[in-house]
């Protein structure tokens, strides 16, 4: 600089220095031993199971892009607590339930998820929707040895010790969509999808059973998630002309699709659309017309079966009731009875001695779908496999059932088309 | 106590040392101490914020850019830790199990290389990007949308890329960090220590930076630019500098993010978390030393309390109080007692002196 003003010494540069230095002893001594060491035990479990009650965390985003969904999520888990306390509780006690807002943001699903297990000391949590929050929540369960209810279907290919499945994994849902493509006769197949887990790794995996069904795949498309243009990626459809496009479309991104489809001259007569996410909730959401188009579910309201009338006559008249039931949630619904089925075979609410009398097994629960059987293993559900076209009023005329209760296979070991090596690796991985 | 008083902001970061170094970890629980470490990290982004906004007057809305160059530095390292050597991460196998690891992810592998990373890339990247703004003097507004227009365009692109950055997912279940079992408490506090210790640091070294002569031409530079370069400095340069070390924070900050919440995805580096970094340091005040560490944690604690109570209603409150701050405290929350003093000032004057129209407000920023 020009000027030459003289000015105070500067010795004080030190204190900065000298922080540093004081970061680097507490980096020394707050230690413990690294990776060959045994991880330490998780936090003693503060589950208070004293009272009367038993405290219960609900965790679904009630704001931001997924809230449209997870809010009947939010509800039908209200209303299975209102029934399961009017029945006298889980092991005698009323459920107290504790709700957060996940707020559709992954590291609050996260925060929320120790906030619920190490101040609120809740016995289990239920929530989640995408993929996403799962895996945002999933380090968090394992660390603190909670437990975690995880209603929606979803691309499998994971298990923990402390996560249970109610919704569907790959082979109860997105390889019966495939089966049924391939008895139709489709030979070219589009696949539209959100630009996240689930739909990647739902794709990664219809391509290598297309493969093996000599089904080809002529164009493959993602979109973020909370962009709604598909124009540009519709016109790919066109030019493509396939024999049935398979939509693993999340959210009101699934508006924006429908729009461009129908825009672009595409109907259901000639180039159908399969969907895994568009339910009797999001039907009639869709601004357009839809009837004609498929879904592939395990559950659907037009099921008949000896519980379903009477679970929606239920849920149409709860408060908060948005008129329909859907897959979703009633794997919500079917999370809180699977809990309370747990608790009582295990007679406790101690994570470890639940998770003991799942691996007994023999757990089941008589849901809305029919009776679905836990596999105590890899902690998922038996499910019926469905495939349902949109009719006029926007329900599900059924159109395909599998023979009975398909068994969950997340790494699809019963497939040797998935690649051996790949399945280690994932397992591997997962510990 | 004239002699004492330019010790005063000295004492403070003290006392504020000893607060989150020694009372902090002693009394809070590990929910807590989890939280104020998150905490300390946006306070981070904010001391360097308030460094180029409060005192270079440069609105920097896109922190969340050198915020997520040293969180992703940061995650890909301990994604690649956890995945041991010769592995790929777990989310690349689910995708497409037969590609090589992407090639930029290679160097991460190693401890040096990440640490230097966290404080070389910002630097990198603010430099070109200050030199070519600066000296255009691109500046106000301009600027401003600028900064936010790479914070989106960084999101964007980290959420298209989903194969090679995780996309929208993020990148989180990290077990290791440099060797620490991530899962152990004693481990956990130990992370959070840097946080707060760096939090220290970065508060002295803009403490130390606004008594130095830098200082002094950066607060002229915001306040007449035109002056200072008539009386031979470059302004260019002096922002430069203000600049490239906020840039630096919010990287150092976005690397301790990631050990201590365990994830991290674009969505906290995007337009709308660039934005809530810069509403803390509006709130706390922007040209004081403690009014962005303060409100930036103020409006963290806000979020993770108010934000459970009232799911919905918390950003409503959020906005309402920074419209309220705005209006009637342009300066922050740290011009009250400024504000409150000189009231006094004026009504004991008033009283004893009708004369004296006004007392002499110290008016920090211009506008």
């Amino acid at each position: 600089m020009k000027t030459t003003r003289t000015r105070r010494a500067r010795s004080l540069l030190a204190v900065p220095a000298l922080a540093a230095a004081v970061t680097l002893v507490l980096a020394g001594c707050g230690s413990r031993a690294g990776d060959s060491a045994e991880p330490t035990a998780a936090a003693e479990s503060c589950i208070d199971t004293s009272g009367d009650t038993i405290k219960l965390g609900f965790l679904n985003s009630l704001t931001g892009g997924m809230a449209i969904s997870e809010q009947t999520v939010s509800n039908v888990l209200h209303m299975a607590a209102d029934e399961i306390n009017a029945d006298g509780g889980i092991l005698g006690k009323q459920i107290e339930y504790v709700q957060e807002d996940g707020a559709t943001d992954w590291p609050t699903f996260a925060e929320k998820t120790e906030k619920l297990l190490t101040q609120d000391c809740v016995a289990a949590i239920f929530g989640g929707w995408t993929s996403s929050s799962r895996k945002a929540v999933k380090p968090v369960v394992e660390e603190n040895n909670g437990l975690f209810f995880y209603p929606v279907q979803y691309e499998g290919l994971e298990s923990s010790p402390n996560i249970y499945y109610t919704g569907a994994t790959t082979n109860q849902q997105i390889i019966p969509a495939m089966d049924y493509l391939a008895a139709q006769g489709v030979k070219t197949l589009f696949l539209a999808g959100s630009d996240y887990v689930f739909p990647r790794t739902a794709n990664a995996i219809i391509k290598l059973y297309a493969a093996e069904l000599g089904i080809e795949i002529v164009g493959e498309e993602y979109v973020p998630l909370d962009k709604d243009d598909w124009t540009t990626q519709v016109s790919k459809i066109v030019a493509a002309d396939p024999d049935f496009v398979f939509n693993t479309i999340n959210g009101s991104s699934n508006v924006g699709f429908i729009k461009a489809y129908y825009d672009a001259g595409l109907t259901p007569e000639t180039t159908p659309i399969i969907s895994v996410s568009i339910a009797e909730e999001e039907a009639p959401a869709m601004g357009h017309e839809v009837t004609g188009n498929y879904a592939s579910w395990n559950y659907f309201q037009s099921l008949q079966t000896p519980n379903n009338p009477g679970f929606i006559e239920r849920w149409k008249a709860y408060p908060d009731s948005s008129g329909v039931t859907s897959d979703p949630m009633e794997a919500a619904y079917i999370s809180l009875y699977l809990y309370k089925a747990l608790a009582e075979a295990a007679g406790s609410f101690d994570v470890d001695e639940i998770n003991a009398a799942a691996a007994e097994g023999g757990i089941t629960v008589d849901a809305p779908e029919g009776v679905v059987t836990l596999d105590g293993e890899n902690h998922h559900i038996s499910k019926p496999g469905n495939i349902g076209r949109i009719n006029a009023d926007n329900q599900f005329d059924i159109v395909w059932s599998s023979e009975g209760f398909i068994d969950p296979d997340p790494y699809l070991e019963g497939y040797d088309w998935f690649p051996a090596d790949v399945r280690d690796a994932l397992v591997a991985a997962a510990g | 106590m004239t002699k004492l008083k330019p010790w005063l902001p000295l004492i403070g970061i003290g006392v504020f040392a000893v607060l989150l170094l020694v009372v902090a970890p002693a009394v809070l629980s590990m929910h807590w101490i989890n939280n104020l470490g998150k905490y300390c990290c946006w306070a981070i982004v904010a001391v360097g914020i308030g460094l180029a906004w409060g005192r270079g007057g440069m609105l920097v809305l896109g922190q969340g850019v050198f915020f997520g160059l040293g969180a992703y530095t940061m995650a890909m390292h301990l994604t690649l830790e956890t995945a041991g050597p010769g592995s790929l991460p777990v989310f690349m196998i689910l995708y497409d199990p037969s590609a090589p690891l992407p090639a930029f992810w290679e160097p991460f592998r190693s401890d040096a290389f990440t640490l230097v990373a966290i404080v070389l890339l910002p630097v990198i990247v603010a430099s070109i990007l200050g030199y070519a703004l600066f000296k255009r003097r691109v500046k106000g507004a301009y600027f401003a949308i600028l900064t936010q227009a790479l914070a989106v365009a960084l999101a964007v692109l980290i959420s298209s890329t989903i194969r090679e950055t995780g996309g929208d997912t993020g990148l989180s279940d990290f077990k290791y960090f440099f060797g620490f079992v991530l899962d152990d408490d004693a481990n956990k506090i130990m992370v959070f220590m840097i946080a707060a210790a760096l939090l220290i640091v970065c508060l002295l070294v803009v403490w130390q930076l606004g008594r130095s002569r830098f200082g002094e031409l950066l607060i002229a530079t915001r306040d007449a630019e035109e002056r200072v370069r008539f009386l031979g400095y470059d302004p260019a340069n002096i922002k430069l500098v203000a600049f490239v070390v906020a840039a630096v924070m919010a990287s150092i900050a976005g690397a301790m993010f990631v050990p201590i919440v365990g994830i991290i995805t674009p969505a906290e580096i995007g337009a709308s978390a660039s934005i809530l970094m810069i509403a803390g340091v509006a709130l706390g005040g922007r040209a004081s030393l403690f009014g962005p560490a303060l409100g930036a944690m103020a409006i963290g604690w806000g979020q993770s309390s108010l934000g459970s109570s009232w799911p919905s209603g918390w950003i409503y409150i959020l906005g309402l109080v920074f419209i309220l701050v705005t209006l009637f405290l342009p300066m922050g929350l740290s011009s009250l007692s400024g504000r409150a003093k000189s009231l006094v000032w004026r009504s004991r004057t008033a009283a004893t002196a009708p004369a004296a129209a006004s007392a002499p407000v110290l008016e920090e920023v211009k506008k």
